[in-house]
Protein backbone atom coordinates (compact mmCIF):
# COMPACT_ATOMS: atom_id res chain seq x y z
CA UNK A 1 0.00 0.00 0.00
CA UNK A 2 1.26 3.52 -0.92
CA UNK A 3 0.66 4.94 2.63
CA UNK A 4 3.20 2.65 3.84
CA UNK A 5 5.92 3.92 1.09
CA UNK A 6 7.02 7.39 3.74
CA UNK A 7 7.36 4.73 6.76
CA UNK A 8 9.35 2.70 4.65
CA UNK A 9 11.19 5.56 3.17
CA UNK A 10 11.94 7.36 6.23
CA UNK A 11 13.06 4.08 7.94
CA UNK A 12 15.19 3.47 5.32
CA UNK A 13 16.80 6.75 5.54
CA UNK A 14 17.48 6.87 9.09
CA UNK A 15 19.17 2.94 9.00
CA UNK A 16 21.39 4.27 6.18
CA UNK A 17 22.52 7.99 7.83
CA UNK A 18 20.56 8.72 4.48
CA UNK A 19 18.82 11.61 7.17
CA UNK A 20 20.28 15.19 8.08
CA UNK A 21 22.47 16.47 10.63
CA UNK A 22 19.40 16.50 12.91
CA UNK A 23 17.89 13.34 12.33
CA UNK A 24 15.07 13.48 15.21
CA UNK A 25 13.69 17.21 13.27
CA UNK A 26 14.20 15.07 10.54
CA UNK A 27 11.82 12.53 11.95
CA UNK A 28 9.06 14.56 13.20
CA UNK A 29 8.78 16.52 9.88
CA UNK A 30 8.69 13.94 7.69
CA UNK A 31 6.11 11.52 10.04
CA UNK A 32 3.85 15.37 10.76
CA UNK A 33 4.08 15.61 6.57
CA UNK A 34 2.99 12.20 5.98
CA UNK A 35 0.43 12.18 7.96
CA UNK A 36 -0.99 15.76 6.63
CA UNK A 37 -0.78 14.66 3.12
CA UNK A 38 -2.46 10.97 3.80
CA UNK A 39 -5.28 13.12 5.63
CA UNK A 40 -5.50 15.51 2.61
CA UNK A 41 -5.70 12.40 0.75
CA UNK A 42 -8.75 10.89 2.70
CA UNK A 43 -10.46 14.24 2.08
CA UNK A 44 -10.17 13.82 -1.81
CA UNK A 45 -11.61 9.93 -1.91
CA UNK A 46 -15.21 10.84 -1.67
CA UNK A 47 -14.91 14.07 -4.37
CA UNK A 48 -12.99 11.58 -6.63
CA UNK A 49 -15.27 8.60 -6.60
CA UNK A 50 -17.99 11.10 -7.05
CA UNK A 51 -15.98 12.55 -10.15
CA UNK A 52 -14.92 9.30 -11.24
CA UNK A 53 -17.48 6.91 -10.16
CA UNK A 54 -15.15 4.38 -8.53
CA UNK A 55 -17.00 3.54 -6.29
CA UNK A 56 -14.74 0.78 -5.18
CA UNK A 57 -12.25 3.35 -3.60
CA UNK A 58 -14.87 4.02 -0.91
CA UNK A 59 -13.45 0.95 0.72
CA UNK A 60 -10.47 2.50 1.00
CA UNK A 61 -11.07 5.42 2.81
CA UNK A 62 -10.87 3.70 5.77
CA UNK A 63 -7.26 2.73 5.59
CA UNK A 64 -6.29 5.74 4.21
CA UNK A 65 -7.74 7.68 7.44
CA UNK A 66 -6.32 5.02 9.73
CA UNK A 67 -2.72 5.43 8.20
CA UNK A 68 -3.10 9.33 8.65
CA UNK A 69 -3.73 8.62 12.16
CA UNK A 70 -0.64 6.65 12.06
CA UNK A 71 1.51 8.72 10.95
CA UNK A 72 0.03 11.56 13.08
CA UNK A 73 0.34 9.42 16.26
CA UNK A 74 4.39 8.43 15.48
CA UNK A 75 4.64 11.80 15.02
CA UNK A 76 3.45 13.33 18.28
CA UNK A 77 5.37 10.30 20.01
CA UNK A 78 8.72 11.72 18.45
CA UNK A 79 7.75 14.75 19.64
CA UNK A 80 6.67 13.44 23.57
CA UNK A 81 9.89 11.13 23.38
CA UNK A 82 12.39 12.93 22.00
CA UNK A 83 11.53 16.56 22.54
CA UNK A 84 10.00 16.34 25.88
CA UNK A 85 11.44 13.03 27.25
CA UNK A 86 7.90 12.25 28.40
CA UNK A 87 8.34 15.15 31.05
CA UNK A 88 4.43 15.95 31.58
CA UNK A 89 5.52 19.58 32.96
CA UNK A 90 7.73 20.74 29.83
CA UNK A 91 4.71 19.19 27.51
CA UNK A 92 1.78 20.66 29.60
CA UNK A 93 3.48 24.29 29.20
CA UNK A 94 4.39 23.33 25.31
CA UNK A 95 0.47 22.95 25.11
CA UNK A 96 -0.68 25.62 26.89
CA UNK A 97 2.09 28.41 25.57
CA UNK A 98 2.80 27.51 22.16
CA UNK A 99 -0.26 27.96 19.96
CA UNK A 100 0.91 25.56 17.35
CA UNK A 101 1.52 22.90 19.33
CA UNK A 102 -1.97 23.70 20.94
CA UNK A 103 -3.83 23.38 17.80
CA UNK A 104 -0.98 20.79 16.43
CA UNK A 105 -2.18 18.26 19.79
CA UNK A 106 -5.99 19.60 19.91
CA UNK A 107 -5.92 18.14 16.09
CA UNK A 108 -4.52 14.84 17.03
CA UNK A 109 -7.42 14.43 19.84
CA UNK A 110 -10.01 15.10 17.37
CA UNK A 111 -8.56 12.32 15.04
CA UNK A 112 -8.51 9.96 18.15
CA UNK A 113 -12.31 9.63 18.38
CA UNK A 114 -12.12 9.17 14.99
CA UNK A 115 -10.15 5.92 14.78
CA UNK A 116 -11.69 4.45 17.54
CA UNK A 117 -15.06 4.67 15.98
CA UNK A 118 -13.81 3.71 12.60
CA UNK A 119 -14.72 0.07 12.34
CA UNK A 120 -17.82 -1.34 10.78
CA UNK A 121 -19.10 -2.61 14.57
CA UNK A 122 -19.15 1.60 15.82
CA UNK A 123 -21.01 2.45 12.39
CA UNK A 124 -23.41 0.05 13.28
CA UNK A 125 -23.42 1.37 17.10
CA UNK A 126 -23.58 4.99 16.49
CA UNK A 127 -25.53 4.99 13.47
CA UNK A 128 -25.03 6.17 10.01
CA UNK A 129 -26.28 9.41 10.62
CA UNK A 130 -24.48 10.31 13.98
CA UNK A 131 -21.32 8.39 12.69
CA UNK A 132 -21.28 10.69 10.00
CA UNK A 133 -21.73 13.90 11.80
CA UNK A 134 -19.24 12.84 13.91
CA UNK A 135 -16.93 11.88 10.75
CA UNK A 136 -17.26 15.26 9.91
CA UNK A 137 -14.57 16.61 12.01
CA UNK A 138 -11.81 15.33 9.83
CA UNK A 139 -12.06 18.60 8.56
CA UNK A 140 -11.22 20.12 11.59
CA UNK A 141 -8.02 18.16 12.69
CA UNK A 142 -7.73 18.51 8.51
CA UNK A 143 -7.58 22.53 9.78
CA UNK A 144 -5.47 22.08 12.66
CA UNK A 145 -2.89 20.00 10.63
CA UNK A 146 -2.53 23.09 8.39
CA UNK A 147 -2.34 25.56 11.23
CA UNK A 148 0.09 24.08 13.26
CA UNK A 149 2.40 23.57 10.23
CA UNK A 150 1.94 27.36 9.11
CA UNK A 151 1.94 28.49 12.77
CA UNK A 152 6.06 26.75 13.10
CA UNK A 153 7.77 27.44 9.50
CA UNK A 154 9.73 30.48 10.03
CA UNK A 155 8.71 32.30 7.30
CA UNK A 156 8.68 30.22 3.85
CA UNK A 157 4.30 29.78 4.08
CA UNK A 158 4.38 28.60 0.56
CA UNK A 159 3.61 24.96 1.39
CA UNK A 160 1.52 24.94 3.97
CA UNK A 161 -0.69 27.82 2.38
CA UNK A 162 -1.00 25.33 -0.32
CA UNK A 163 -2.04 22.46 1.79
CA UNK A 164 -4.49 25.04 3.13
CA UNK A 165 -6.34 25.27 0.12
CA UNK A 166 -6.25 22.19 -1.16
CA UNK A 167 -8.13 21.21 2.30
CA UNK A 168 -10.59 24.66 1.62
CA UNK A 169 -11.22 23.20 -1.73
CA UNK A 170 -12.27 19.66 -0.79
CA UNK A 171 -14.34 21.06 1.88
CA UNK A 172 -16.32 23.49 -0.55
CA UNK A 173 -16.83 20.39 -2.84
CA UNK A 174 -18.30 18.10 -0.18
CA UNK A 175 -20.68 21.31 1.04
CA UNK A 176 -21.90 21.84 -2.19
CA UNK A 177 -22.74 18.20 -3.38
CA UNK A 178 -24.35 18.28 0.36
CA UNK A 179 -26.59 20.73 -1.42
CA UNK A 180 -27.18 19.66 -4.46
CA UNK A 181 -28.36 16.32 -2.63
CA UNK A 182 -31.07 18.20 0.12
CA UNK A 183 -32.51 20.74 -2.62
CA UNK A 184 -34.05 22.98 -0.01
CA UNK B 1 36.78 13.06 16.88
CA UNK B 2 36.47 15.82 13.96
CA UNK B 3 35.82 14.11 10.79
CA UNK B 4 37.43 15.41 7.94
CA UNK B 5 36.53 15.33 4.41
CA UNK B 6 37.88 17.38 1.69
CA UNK B 7 34.85 19.62 0.13
CA UNK B 8 34.83 19.29 -3.17
CA UNK B 9 37.39 21.63 -4.70
CA UNK B 10 37.43 23.56 -7.73
CA UNK B 11 40.37 25.03 -9.67
CA UNK B 12 40.15 28.56 -8.46
CA UNK B 13 40.23 26.98 -4.76
CA UNK B 14 43.13 24.91 -5.33
CA UNK B 15 44.92 28.04 -5.23
CA UNK B 16 43.29 29.38 -2.26
CA UNK B 17 44.50 26.10 -0.72
CA UNK B 18 48.28 26.82 -1.14
CA UNK B 19 47.71 30.51 -0.05
CA UNK B 20 46.27 29.13 2.89
CA UNK B 21 49.43 26.68 3.60
CA UNK B 22 51.80 29.72 2.86
CA UNK B 23 49.73 32.17 5.12
CA UNK B 24 50.45 29.12 7.87
CA UNK B 25 53.89 29.69 7.27
CA UNK B 26 53.85 33.24 7.90
CA UNK B 27 51.40 32.81 11.37
CA UNK B 28 53.75 30.76 12.07
CA UNK B 29 56.78 33.00 11.87
CA UNK B 30 54.46 35.64 13.88
CA UNK B 31 53.52 32.89 16.46
CA UNK B 32 55.25 34.92 18.95
CA UNK B 33 53.75 38.24 18.53
CA UNK B 34 50.01 37.30 17.82
CA UNK B 35 50.45 34.96 20.84
CA UNK B 36 51.30 37.40 23.31
CA UNK B 37 48.60 39.83 21.97
CA UNK B 38 45.92 37.07 22.80
CA UNK B 39 47.45 35.69 26.17
CA UNK B 40 45.27 38.02 28.25
CA UNK B 41 41.87 36.91 26.27
CA UNK B 42 42.43 33.10 24.57
CA UNK B 43 42.15 31.01 28.04
CA UNK B 44 38.03 32.62 27.87
CA UNK B 45 37.62 32.53 24.24
CA UNK B 46 38.58 28.66 23.66
CA UNK B 47 36.48 27.75 27.00
CA UNK B 48 33.53 25.37 26.13
CA UNK B 49 32.27 23.49 28.43
CA UNK B 50 34.08 20.21 29.68
CA UNK B 51 31.69 17.30 27.67
CA UNK B 52 31.35 19.56 24.18
CA UNK B 53 32.43 17.62 21.34
CA UNK B 54 33.01 19.55 18.35
CA UNK B 55 30.33 19.15 16.07
CA UNK B 56 31.44 16.91 12.41
CA UNK B 57 32.36 19.20 9.55
CA UNK B 58 30.17 16.71 7.74
CA UNK B 59 27.17 18.03 9.68
CA UNK B 60 28.71 21.61 9.90
CA UNK B 61 28.73 21.64 6.12
CA UNK B 62 25.35 19.69 5.22
CA UNK B 63 23.07 21.57 7.63
CA UNK B 64 23.08 25.09 6.98
CA UNK B 65 20.21 27.86 6.96
CA UNK B 66 21.63 29.90 3.73
CA UNK B 67 18.03 30.84 2.01
CA UNK B 68 20.22 32.45 -0.74
CA UNK B 69 20.43 28.87 -2.02
CA UNK B 70 16.91 27.28 -0.84
CA UNK B 71 14.90 27.19 2.08
CA UNK B 72 15.84 23.49 3.09
CA UNK B 73 18.86 22.39 5.15
CA UNK B 74 20.10 20.56 2.59
CA UNK B 75 19.79 23.42 -0.24
CA UNK B 76 22.99 25.02 0.52
CA UNK B 77 25.28 22.80 -0.06
CA UNK B 78 23.50 20.77 -3.03
CA UNK B 79 23.09 24.44 -4.59
CA UNK B 80 25.74 26.58 -3.02
CA UNK B 81 28.26 25.67 -5.97
CA UNK B 82 27.20 28.55 -8.23
CA UNK B 83 28.88 30.83 -5.89
CA UNK B 84 31.82 32.53 -7.62
CA UNK B 85 34.25 33.35 -4.35
CA UNK B 86 36.75 34.67 -6.51
CA UNK B 87 37.11 37.58 -7.41
CA UNK B 88 35.38 38.62 -4.28
CA UNK B 89 36.08 42.15 -2.54
CA UNK B 90 34.39 43.44 0.78
CA UNK B 91 33.85 47.59 0.99
CA UNK B 92 34.38 49.20 3.95
CA UNK B 93 33.18 52.48 4.10
CA UNK B 94 30.80 54.98 5.74
CA UNK B 95 31.58 57.08 8.92
CA UNK B 96 35.12 55.99 8.80
CA UNK B 97 38.43 58.49 7.85
CA UNK B 98 40.05 55.83 5.67
CA UNK B 99 37.42 53.94 3.42
CA UNK B 100 38.52 51.11 1.86
CA UNK B 101 37.89 48.39 -1.06
CA UNK B 102 40.07 45.27 -0.16
CA UNK B 103 40.26 42.51 -2.23
CA UNK B 104 39.83 38.90 -0.24
CA UNK B 105 43.51 37.92 -0.64
CA UNK B 106 44.71 40.90 0.83
CA UNK B 107 42.18 40.15 3.93
CA UNK B 108 43.72 36.43 3.78
CA UNK B 109 47.27 38.07 4.09
CA UNK B 110 46.72 40.81 6.20
CA UNK B 111 44.68 39.43 8.93
CA UNK B 112 46.40 35.69 9.71
CA UNK B 113 43.33 33.32 10.62
CA UNK B 114 43.39 31.66 13.76
CA UNK B 115 40.89 29.12 15.31
CA UNK B 116 38.48 30.03 17.18
CA UNK B 117 36.33 27.01 19.01
CA UNK B 118 32.78 28.45 19.37
CA UNK B 119 29.06 27.31 20.11
CA UNK B 120 26.82 28.11 17.05
CA UNK B 121 22.85 28.79 18.40
CA UNK B 122 20.18 28.78 15.44
CA UNK B 123 17.24 30.88 16.73
CA UNK B 124 15.16 27.46 15.80
CA UNK B 125 17.06 25.98 18.87
CA UNK B 126 19.40 23.81 17.44
CA UNK B 127 23.35 24.11 18.14
CA UNK B 128 26.88 23.36 16.66
CA UNK B 129 30.32 23.72 18.37
CA UNK B 130 32.52 24.67 15.20
CA UNK B 131 35.95 25.30 14.88
CA UNK B 132 36.36 28.43 12.86
CA UNK B 133 39.12 29.94 11.58
CA UNK B 134 38.99 33.93 11.77
CA UNK B 135 40.12 37.37 12.70
CA UNK B 136 38.86 39.96 14.93
CA UNK B 137 36.41 42.16 13.18
CA UNK B 138 37.67 45.09 15.20
CA UNK B 139 41.12 44.11 13.83
CA UNK B 140 39.66 45.22 9.84
CA UNK B 141 37.84 47.98 11.47
CA UNK B 142 40.71 49.77 13.11
CA UNK B 143 42.31 49.95 9.87
CA UNK B 144 40.06 52.15 8.43
CA UNK B 145 39.33 53.92 11.18
CA UNK B 146 35.87 54.76 12.55
CA UNK B 147 34.80 58.25 13.46
CA UNK B 148 33.28 59.97 16.56
CA UNK B 149 29.70 59.50 14.36
CA UNK B 150 30.23 55.71 14.03
CA UNK B 151 27.77 54.55 16.35
CA UNK B 152 27.08 50.98 14.58
CA UNK B 153 28.15 48.52 11.64
CA UNK B 154 25.92 47.48 9.24
CA UNK B 155 27.46 43.84 6.82
CA UNK B 156 25.76 43.39 3.42
CA UNK B 157 25.73 40.04 1.62
CA UNK B 158 26.01 39.59 -1.77
CA UNK B 159 22.72 40.03 -4.19
CA UNK B 160 23.13 38.15 -7.41
CA UNK B 161 20.38 35.86 -8.55
CA UNK B 162 22.69 34.28 -11.08
CA UNK B 163 24.81 32.80 -8.30
CA UNK B 164 22.18 32.95 -5.66
CA UNK B 165 19.33 31.24 -7.03
CA UNK B 166 17.47 31.28 -3.77
CA UNK B 167 17.33 34.86 -4.32
CA UNK B 168 15.09 34.59 -7.41
CA UNK B 169 12.13 34.32 -4.35
CA UNK B 170 11.82 37.38 -2.76
CA UNK B 171 11.61 34.79 0.75
CA UNK B 172 13.52 37.45 2.39
CA UNK B 173 14.37 40.86 1.55
CA UNK B 174 17.81 40.73 -0.74
CA UNK B 175 20.42 41.45 0.07
CA UNK B 176 20.18 40.00 2.90
CA UNK B 177 21.75 42.34 6.02
CA UNK B 178 22.47 42.48 9.43
CA UNK B 179 24.05 44.85 12.01
CA UNK B 180 26.06 45.52 15.33
CA UNK B 181 26.69 48.00 17.73
CA UNK B 182 30.24 49.43 17.36
CA UNK B 183 30.91 47.95 20.83
CA UNK B 184 29.64 44.36 19.98
CA UNK B 185 31.23 45.23 16.46
CA UNK B 186 34.87 45.41 18.49
CA UNK B 187 34.78 42.85 20.86
CA UNK B 188 37.45 40.42 21.13
CA UNK B 189 34.76 37.32 20.24
CA UNK B 190 33.23 38.60 17.33
CA UNK B 191 35.36 37.37 14.18
CA UNK B 192 35.59 37.41 10.50
CA UNK B 193 35.94 34.14 9.46
CA UNK B 194 37.39 32.19 6.03
CA UNK B 195 37.52 28.90 6.87
CA UNK B 196 36.49 26.27 9.31
CA UNK B 197 38.24 22.63 10.62
CA UNK B 198 41.45 24.65 9.00
CA UNK B 199 39.77 24.56 5.39
CA UNK B 200 38.54 27.51 3.67
CA UNK B 201 35.19 28.12 3.93
CA UNK B 202 32.51 25.66 2.00
CA UNK B 203 30.11 28.08 0.37
CA UNK B 204 27.56 26.71 1.70
CA UNK B 205 28.87 27.94 5.24
CA UNK B 206 29.23 31.92 3.78
CA UNK B 207 32.48 31.95 1.67
CA UNK B 208 34.73 33.83 1.46
CA UNK B 209 34.04 35.40 4.80
CA UNK B 210 31.53 35.83 7.02
CA UNK B 211 30.74 36.87 10.80
CA UNK B 212 30.86 34.81 13.85
CA UNK B 213 29.06 36.33 16.57
CA UNK B 214 28.88 33.55 19.21
CA UNK B 215 26.61 34.86 21.80
CA UNK B 216 23.90 35.85 19.50
CA UNK B 217 21.37 33.70 17.28
CA UNK B 218 23.53 32.61 14.47
CA UNK B 219 21.10 34.98 12.00
CA UNK B 220 23.37 37.47 13.44
CA UNK B 221 26.25 36.27 12.05
CA UNK B 222 26.04 36.79 8.07
CA UNK B 223 27.61 34.75 5.49
CA UNK B 224 29.49 36.10 2.33
CA UNK B 225 29.69 39.83 2.73
CA UNK B 226 30.48 42.27 0.61
CA UNK B 227 29.89 45.49 2.19
CA UNK B 228 30.82 46.40 6.00
CA UNK B 229 29.40 49.87 6.70
CA UNK B 230 29.47 52.48 9.63
CA UNK B 231 26.93 54.45 10.57
CA UNK B 232 25.63 56.70 13.30
CA UNK B 233 21.69 54.95 13.14
CA UNK B 234 21.04 51.54 14.04
CA UNK B 235 20.93 49.74 10.86
CA UNK B 236 18.03 47.29 9.06
CA UNK B 237 18.60 44.01 9.31
CA UNK B 238 16.97 41.10 7.28
CA UNK B 239 14.99 39.21 9.86
CA UNK B 240 13.81 42.40 11.71
CA UNK B 241 12.26 43.59 8.40
CA UNK B 242 10.43 40.88 7.49
CA UNK B 243 9.44 39.78 11.25
CA UNK B 244 9.87 42.15 13.67
CA UNK B 245 7.72 40.51 16.38
CA UNK B 246 10.13 37.88 16.32
CA UNK B 247 13.40 38.90 15.21
CA UNK B 248 14.89 42.13 17.31
CA UNK B 249 18.32 43.52 16.44
CA UNK B 250 20.44 42.64 19.59
CA UNK B 251 19.22 38.67 19.00
CA UNK B 252 21.52 38.04 22.07
CA UNK B 253 21.13 34.03 23.36
CA UNK B 254 18.53 34.42 25.76
CA UNK B 255 16.28 30.71 27.43
CA UNK B 256 14.62 33.26 29.20
CA UNK B 257 12.83 35.56 26.02
CA UNK B 258 11.12 33.08 24.33
CA UNK B 259 10.75 33.57 20.46
CA UNK B 260 6.59 34.52 20.32
CA UNK B 261 5.95 30.80 18.66
CA UNK B 262 8.74 28.73 20.83
CA UNK B 263 10.47 28.46 23.64
CA UNK B 264 14.21 29.49 23.60
CA UNK B 265 14.68 27.56 27.09
CA UNK B 266 15.80 24.09 25.65
CA UNK B 267 18.16 23.13 22.25
CA UNK B 268 18.97 20.54 20.32
CA UNK B 269 23.20 20.03 20.51
CA UNK B 270 23.67 18.13 17.22
CA UNK B 271 24.75 14.72 17.80
CA UNK B 272 23.31 14.63 21.55
CA UNK B 273 19.80 12.72 21.84
CA UNK B 274 18.10 14.70 24.74
CA UNK B 275 18.12 18.97 24.63
CA UNK B 276 20.15 20.54 26.99
CA UNK B 277 19.53 24.02 28.26
CA UNK B 278 20.51 26.85 26.53
CA UNK B 279 22.92 29.26 28.84
CA UNK B 280 22.45 32.95 28.82
CA UNK B 281 24.34 34.52 25.61
CA UNK B 282 25.39 31.15 24.76
CA UNK B 283 27.24 30.59 27.56
CA UNK B 284 29.81 33.46 27.04
CA UNK B 285 28.03 35.57 29.66
CA UNK B 286 31.30 36.47 31.68
CA UNK B 287 32.69 37.87 28.45
CA UNK B 288 29.67 40.11 26.79
CA UNK B 289 26.91 40.52 29.67
CA UNK B 290 28.18 44.00 30.58
CA UNK B 291 27.93 45.17 27.12
CA UNK B 292 24.22 45.21 27.97
CA UNK B 293 24.38 46.19 31.91
CA UNK B 294 20.87 47.86 32.45
CA UNK B 295 19.78 47.03 29.45
CA UNK B 296 15.99 44.98 29.22
CA UNK B 297 16.61 41.96 27.57
CA UNK B 298 13.20 41.37 26.30
CA UNK B 299 12.72 44.53 25.28
CA UNK B 300 15.42 44.69 23.44
CA UNK B 301 15.46 40.95 22.32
Amino acid sequence: MLCLVPLLWLLWDTFTGNLSANPLEDITHRTGLAGLRILVATLAVTPLVRISGWSHLMRLRRLIGLFAFFYVTLHLGTYLLFDQFFSLAGIVEDVAKRPYITVGFSGFLVLVPLAVTSTNKMVKRLGGARWKALHSLVYAAAAAGVVHYLWLVKIDTRDPTIYGVIVVVLLASRLWSKRVKRPS
Amino acid sequence: MPIRRAPDIISSEITEESLYWDRRKFIGASAGAALAALIPVAPSLMRTRQDEKLTPYDSVTSYNNFYEFGVGKDDPKRNAHTLRTRPWTVAVEGAVHKPKVFDIEEILRKYPAEERIYRLRCVEAWSMVIPWMGFPLASLLKEVEPTSKAKYVQFVTLHDPEQMPGQRRTVLPWPYMEGLRLDEAMHPLTILATGLYGKMLPNQNGAPIRLVVPWKYGFKSIKSIVRIRLTDQEPPTSWNQVLAREYGFYANVNPDVSHPRWSQKKERRLGKIRKQDTLPFNGYADQVADLYAGMDLSRYY
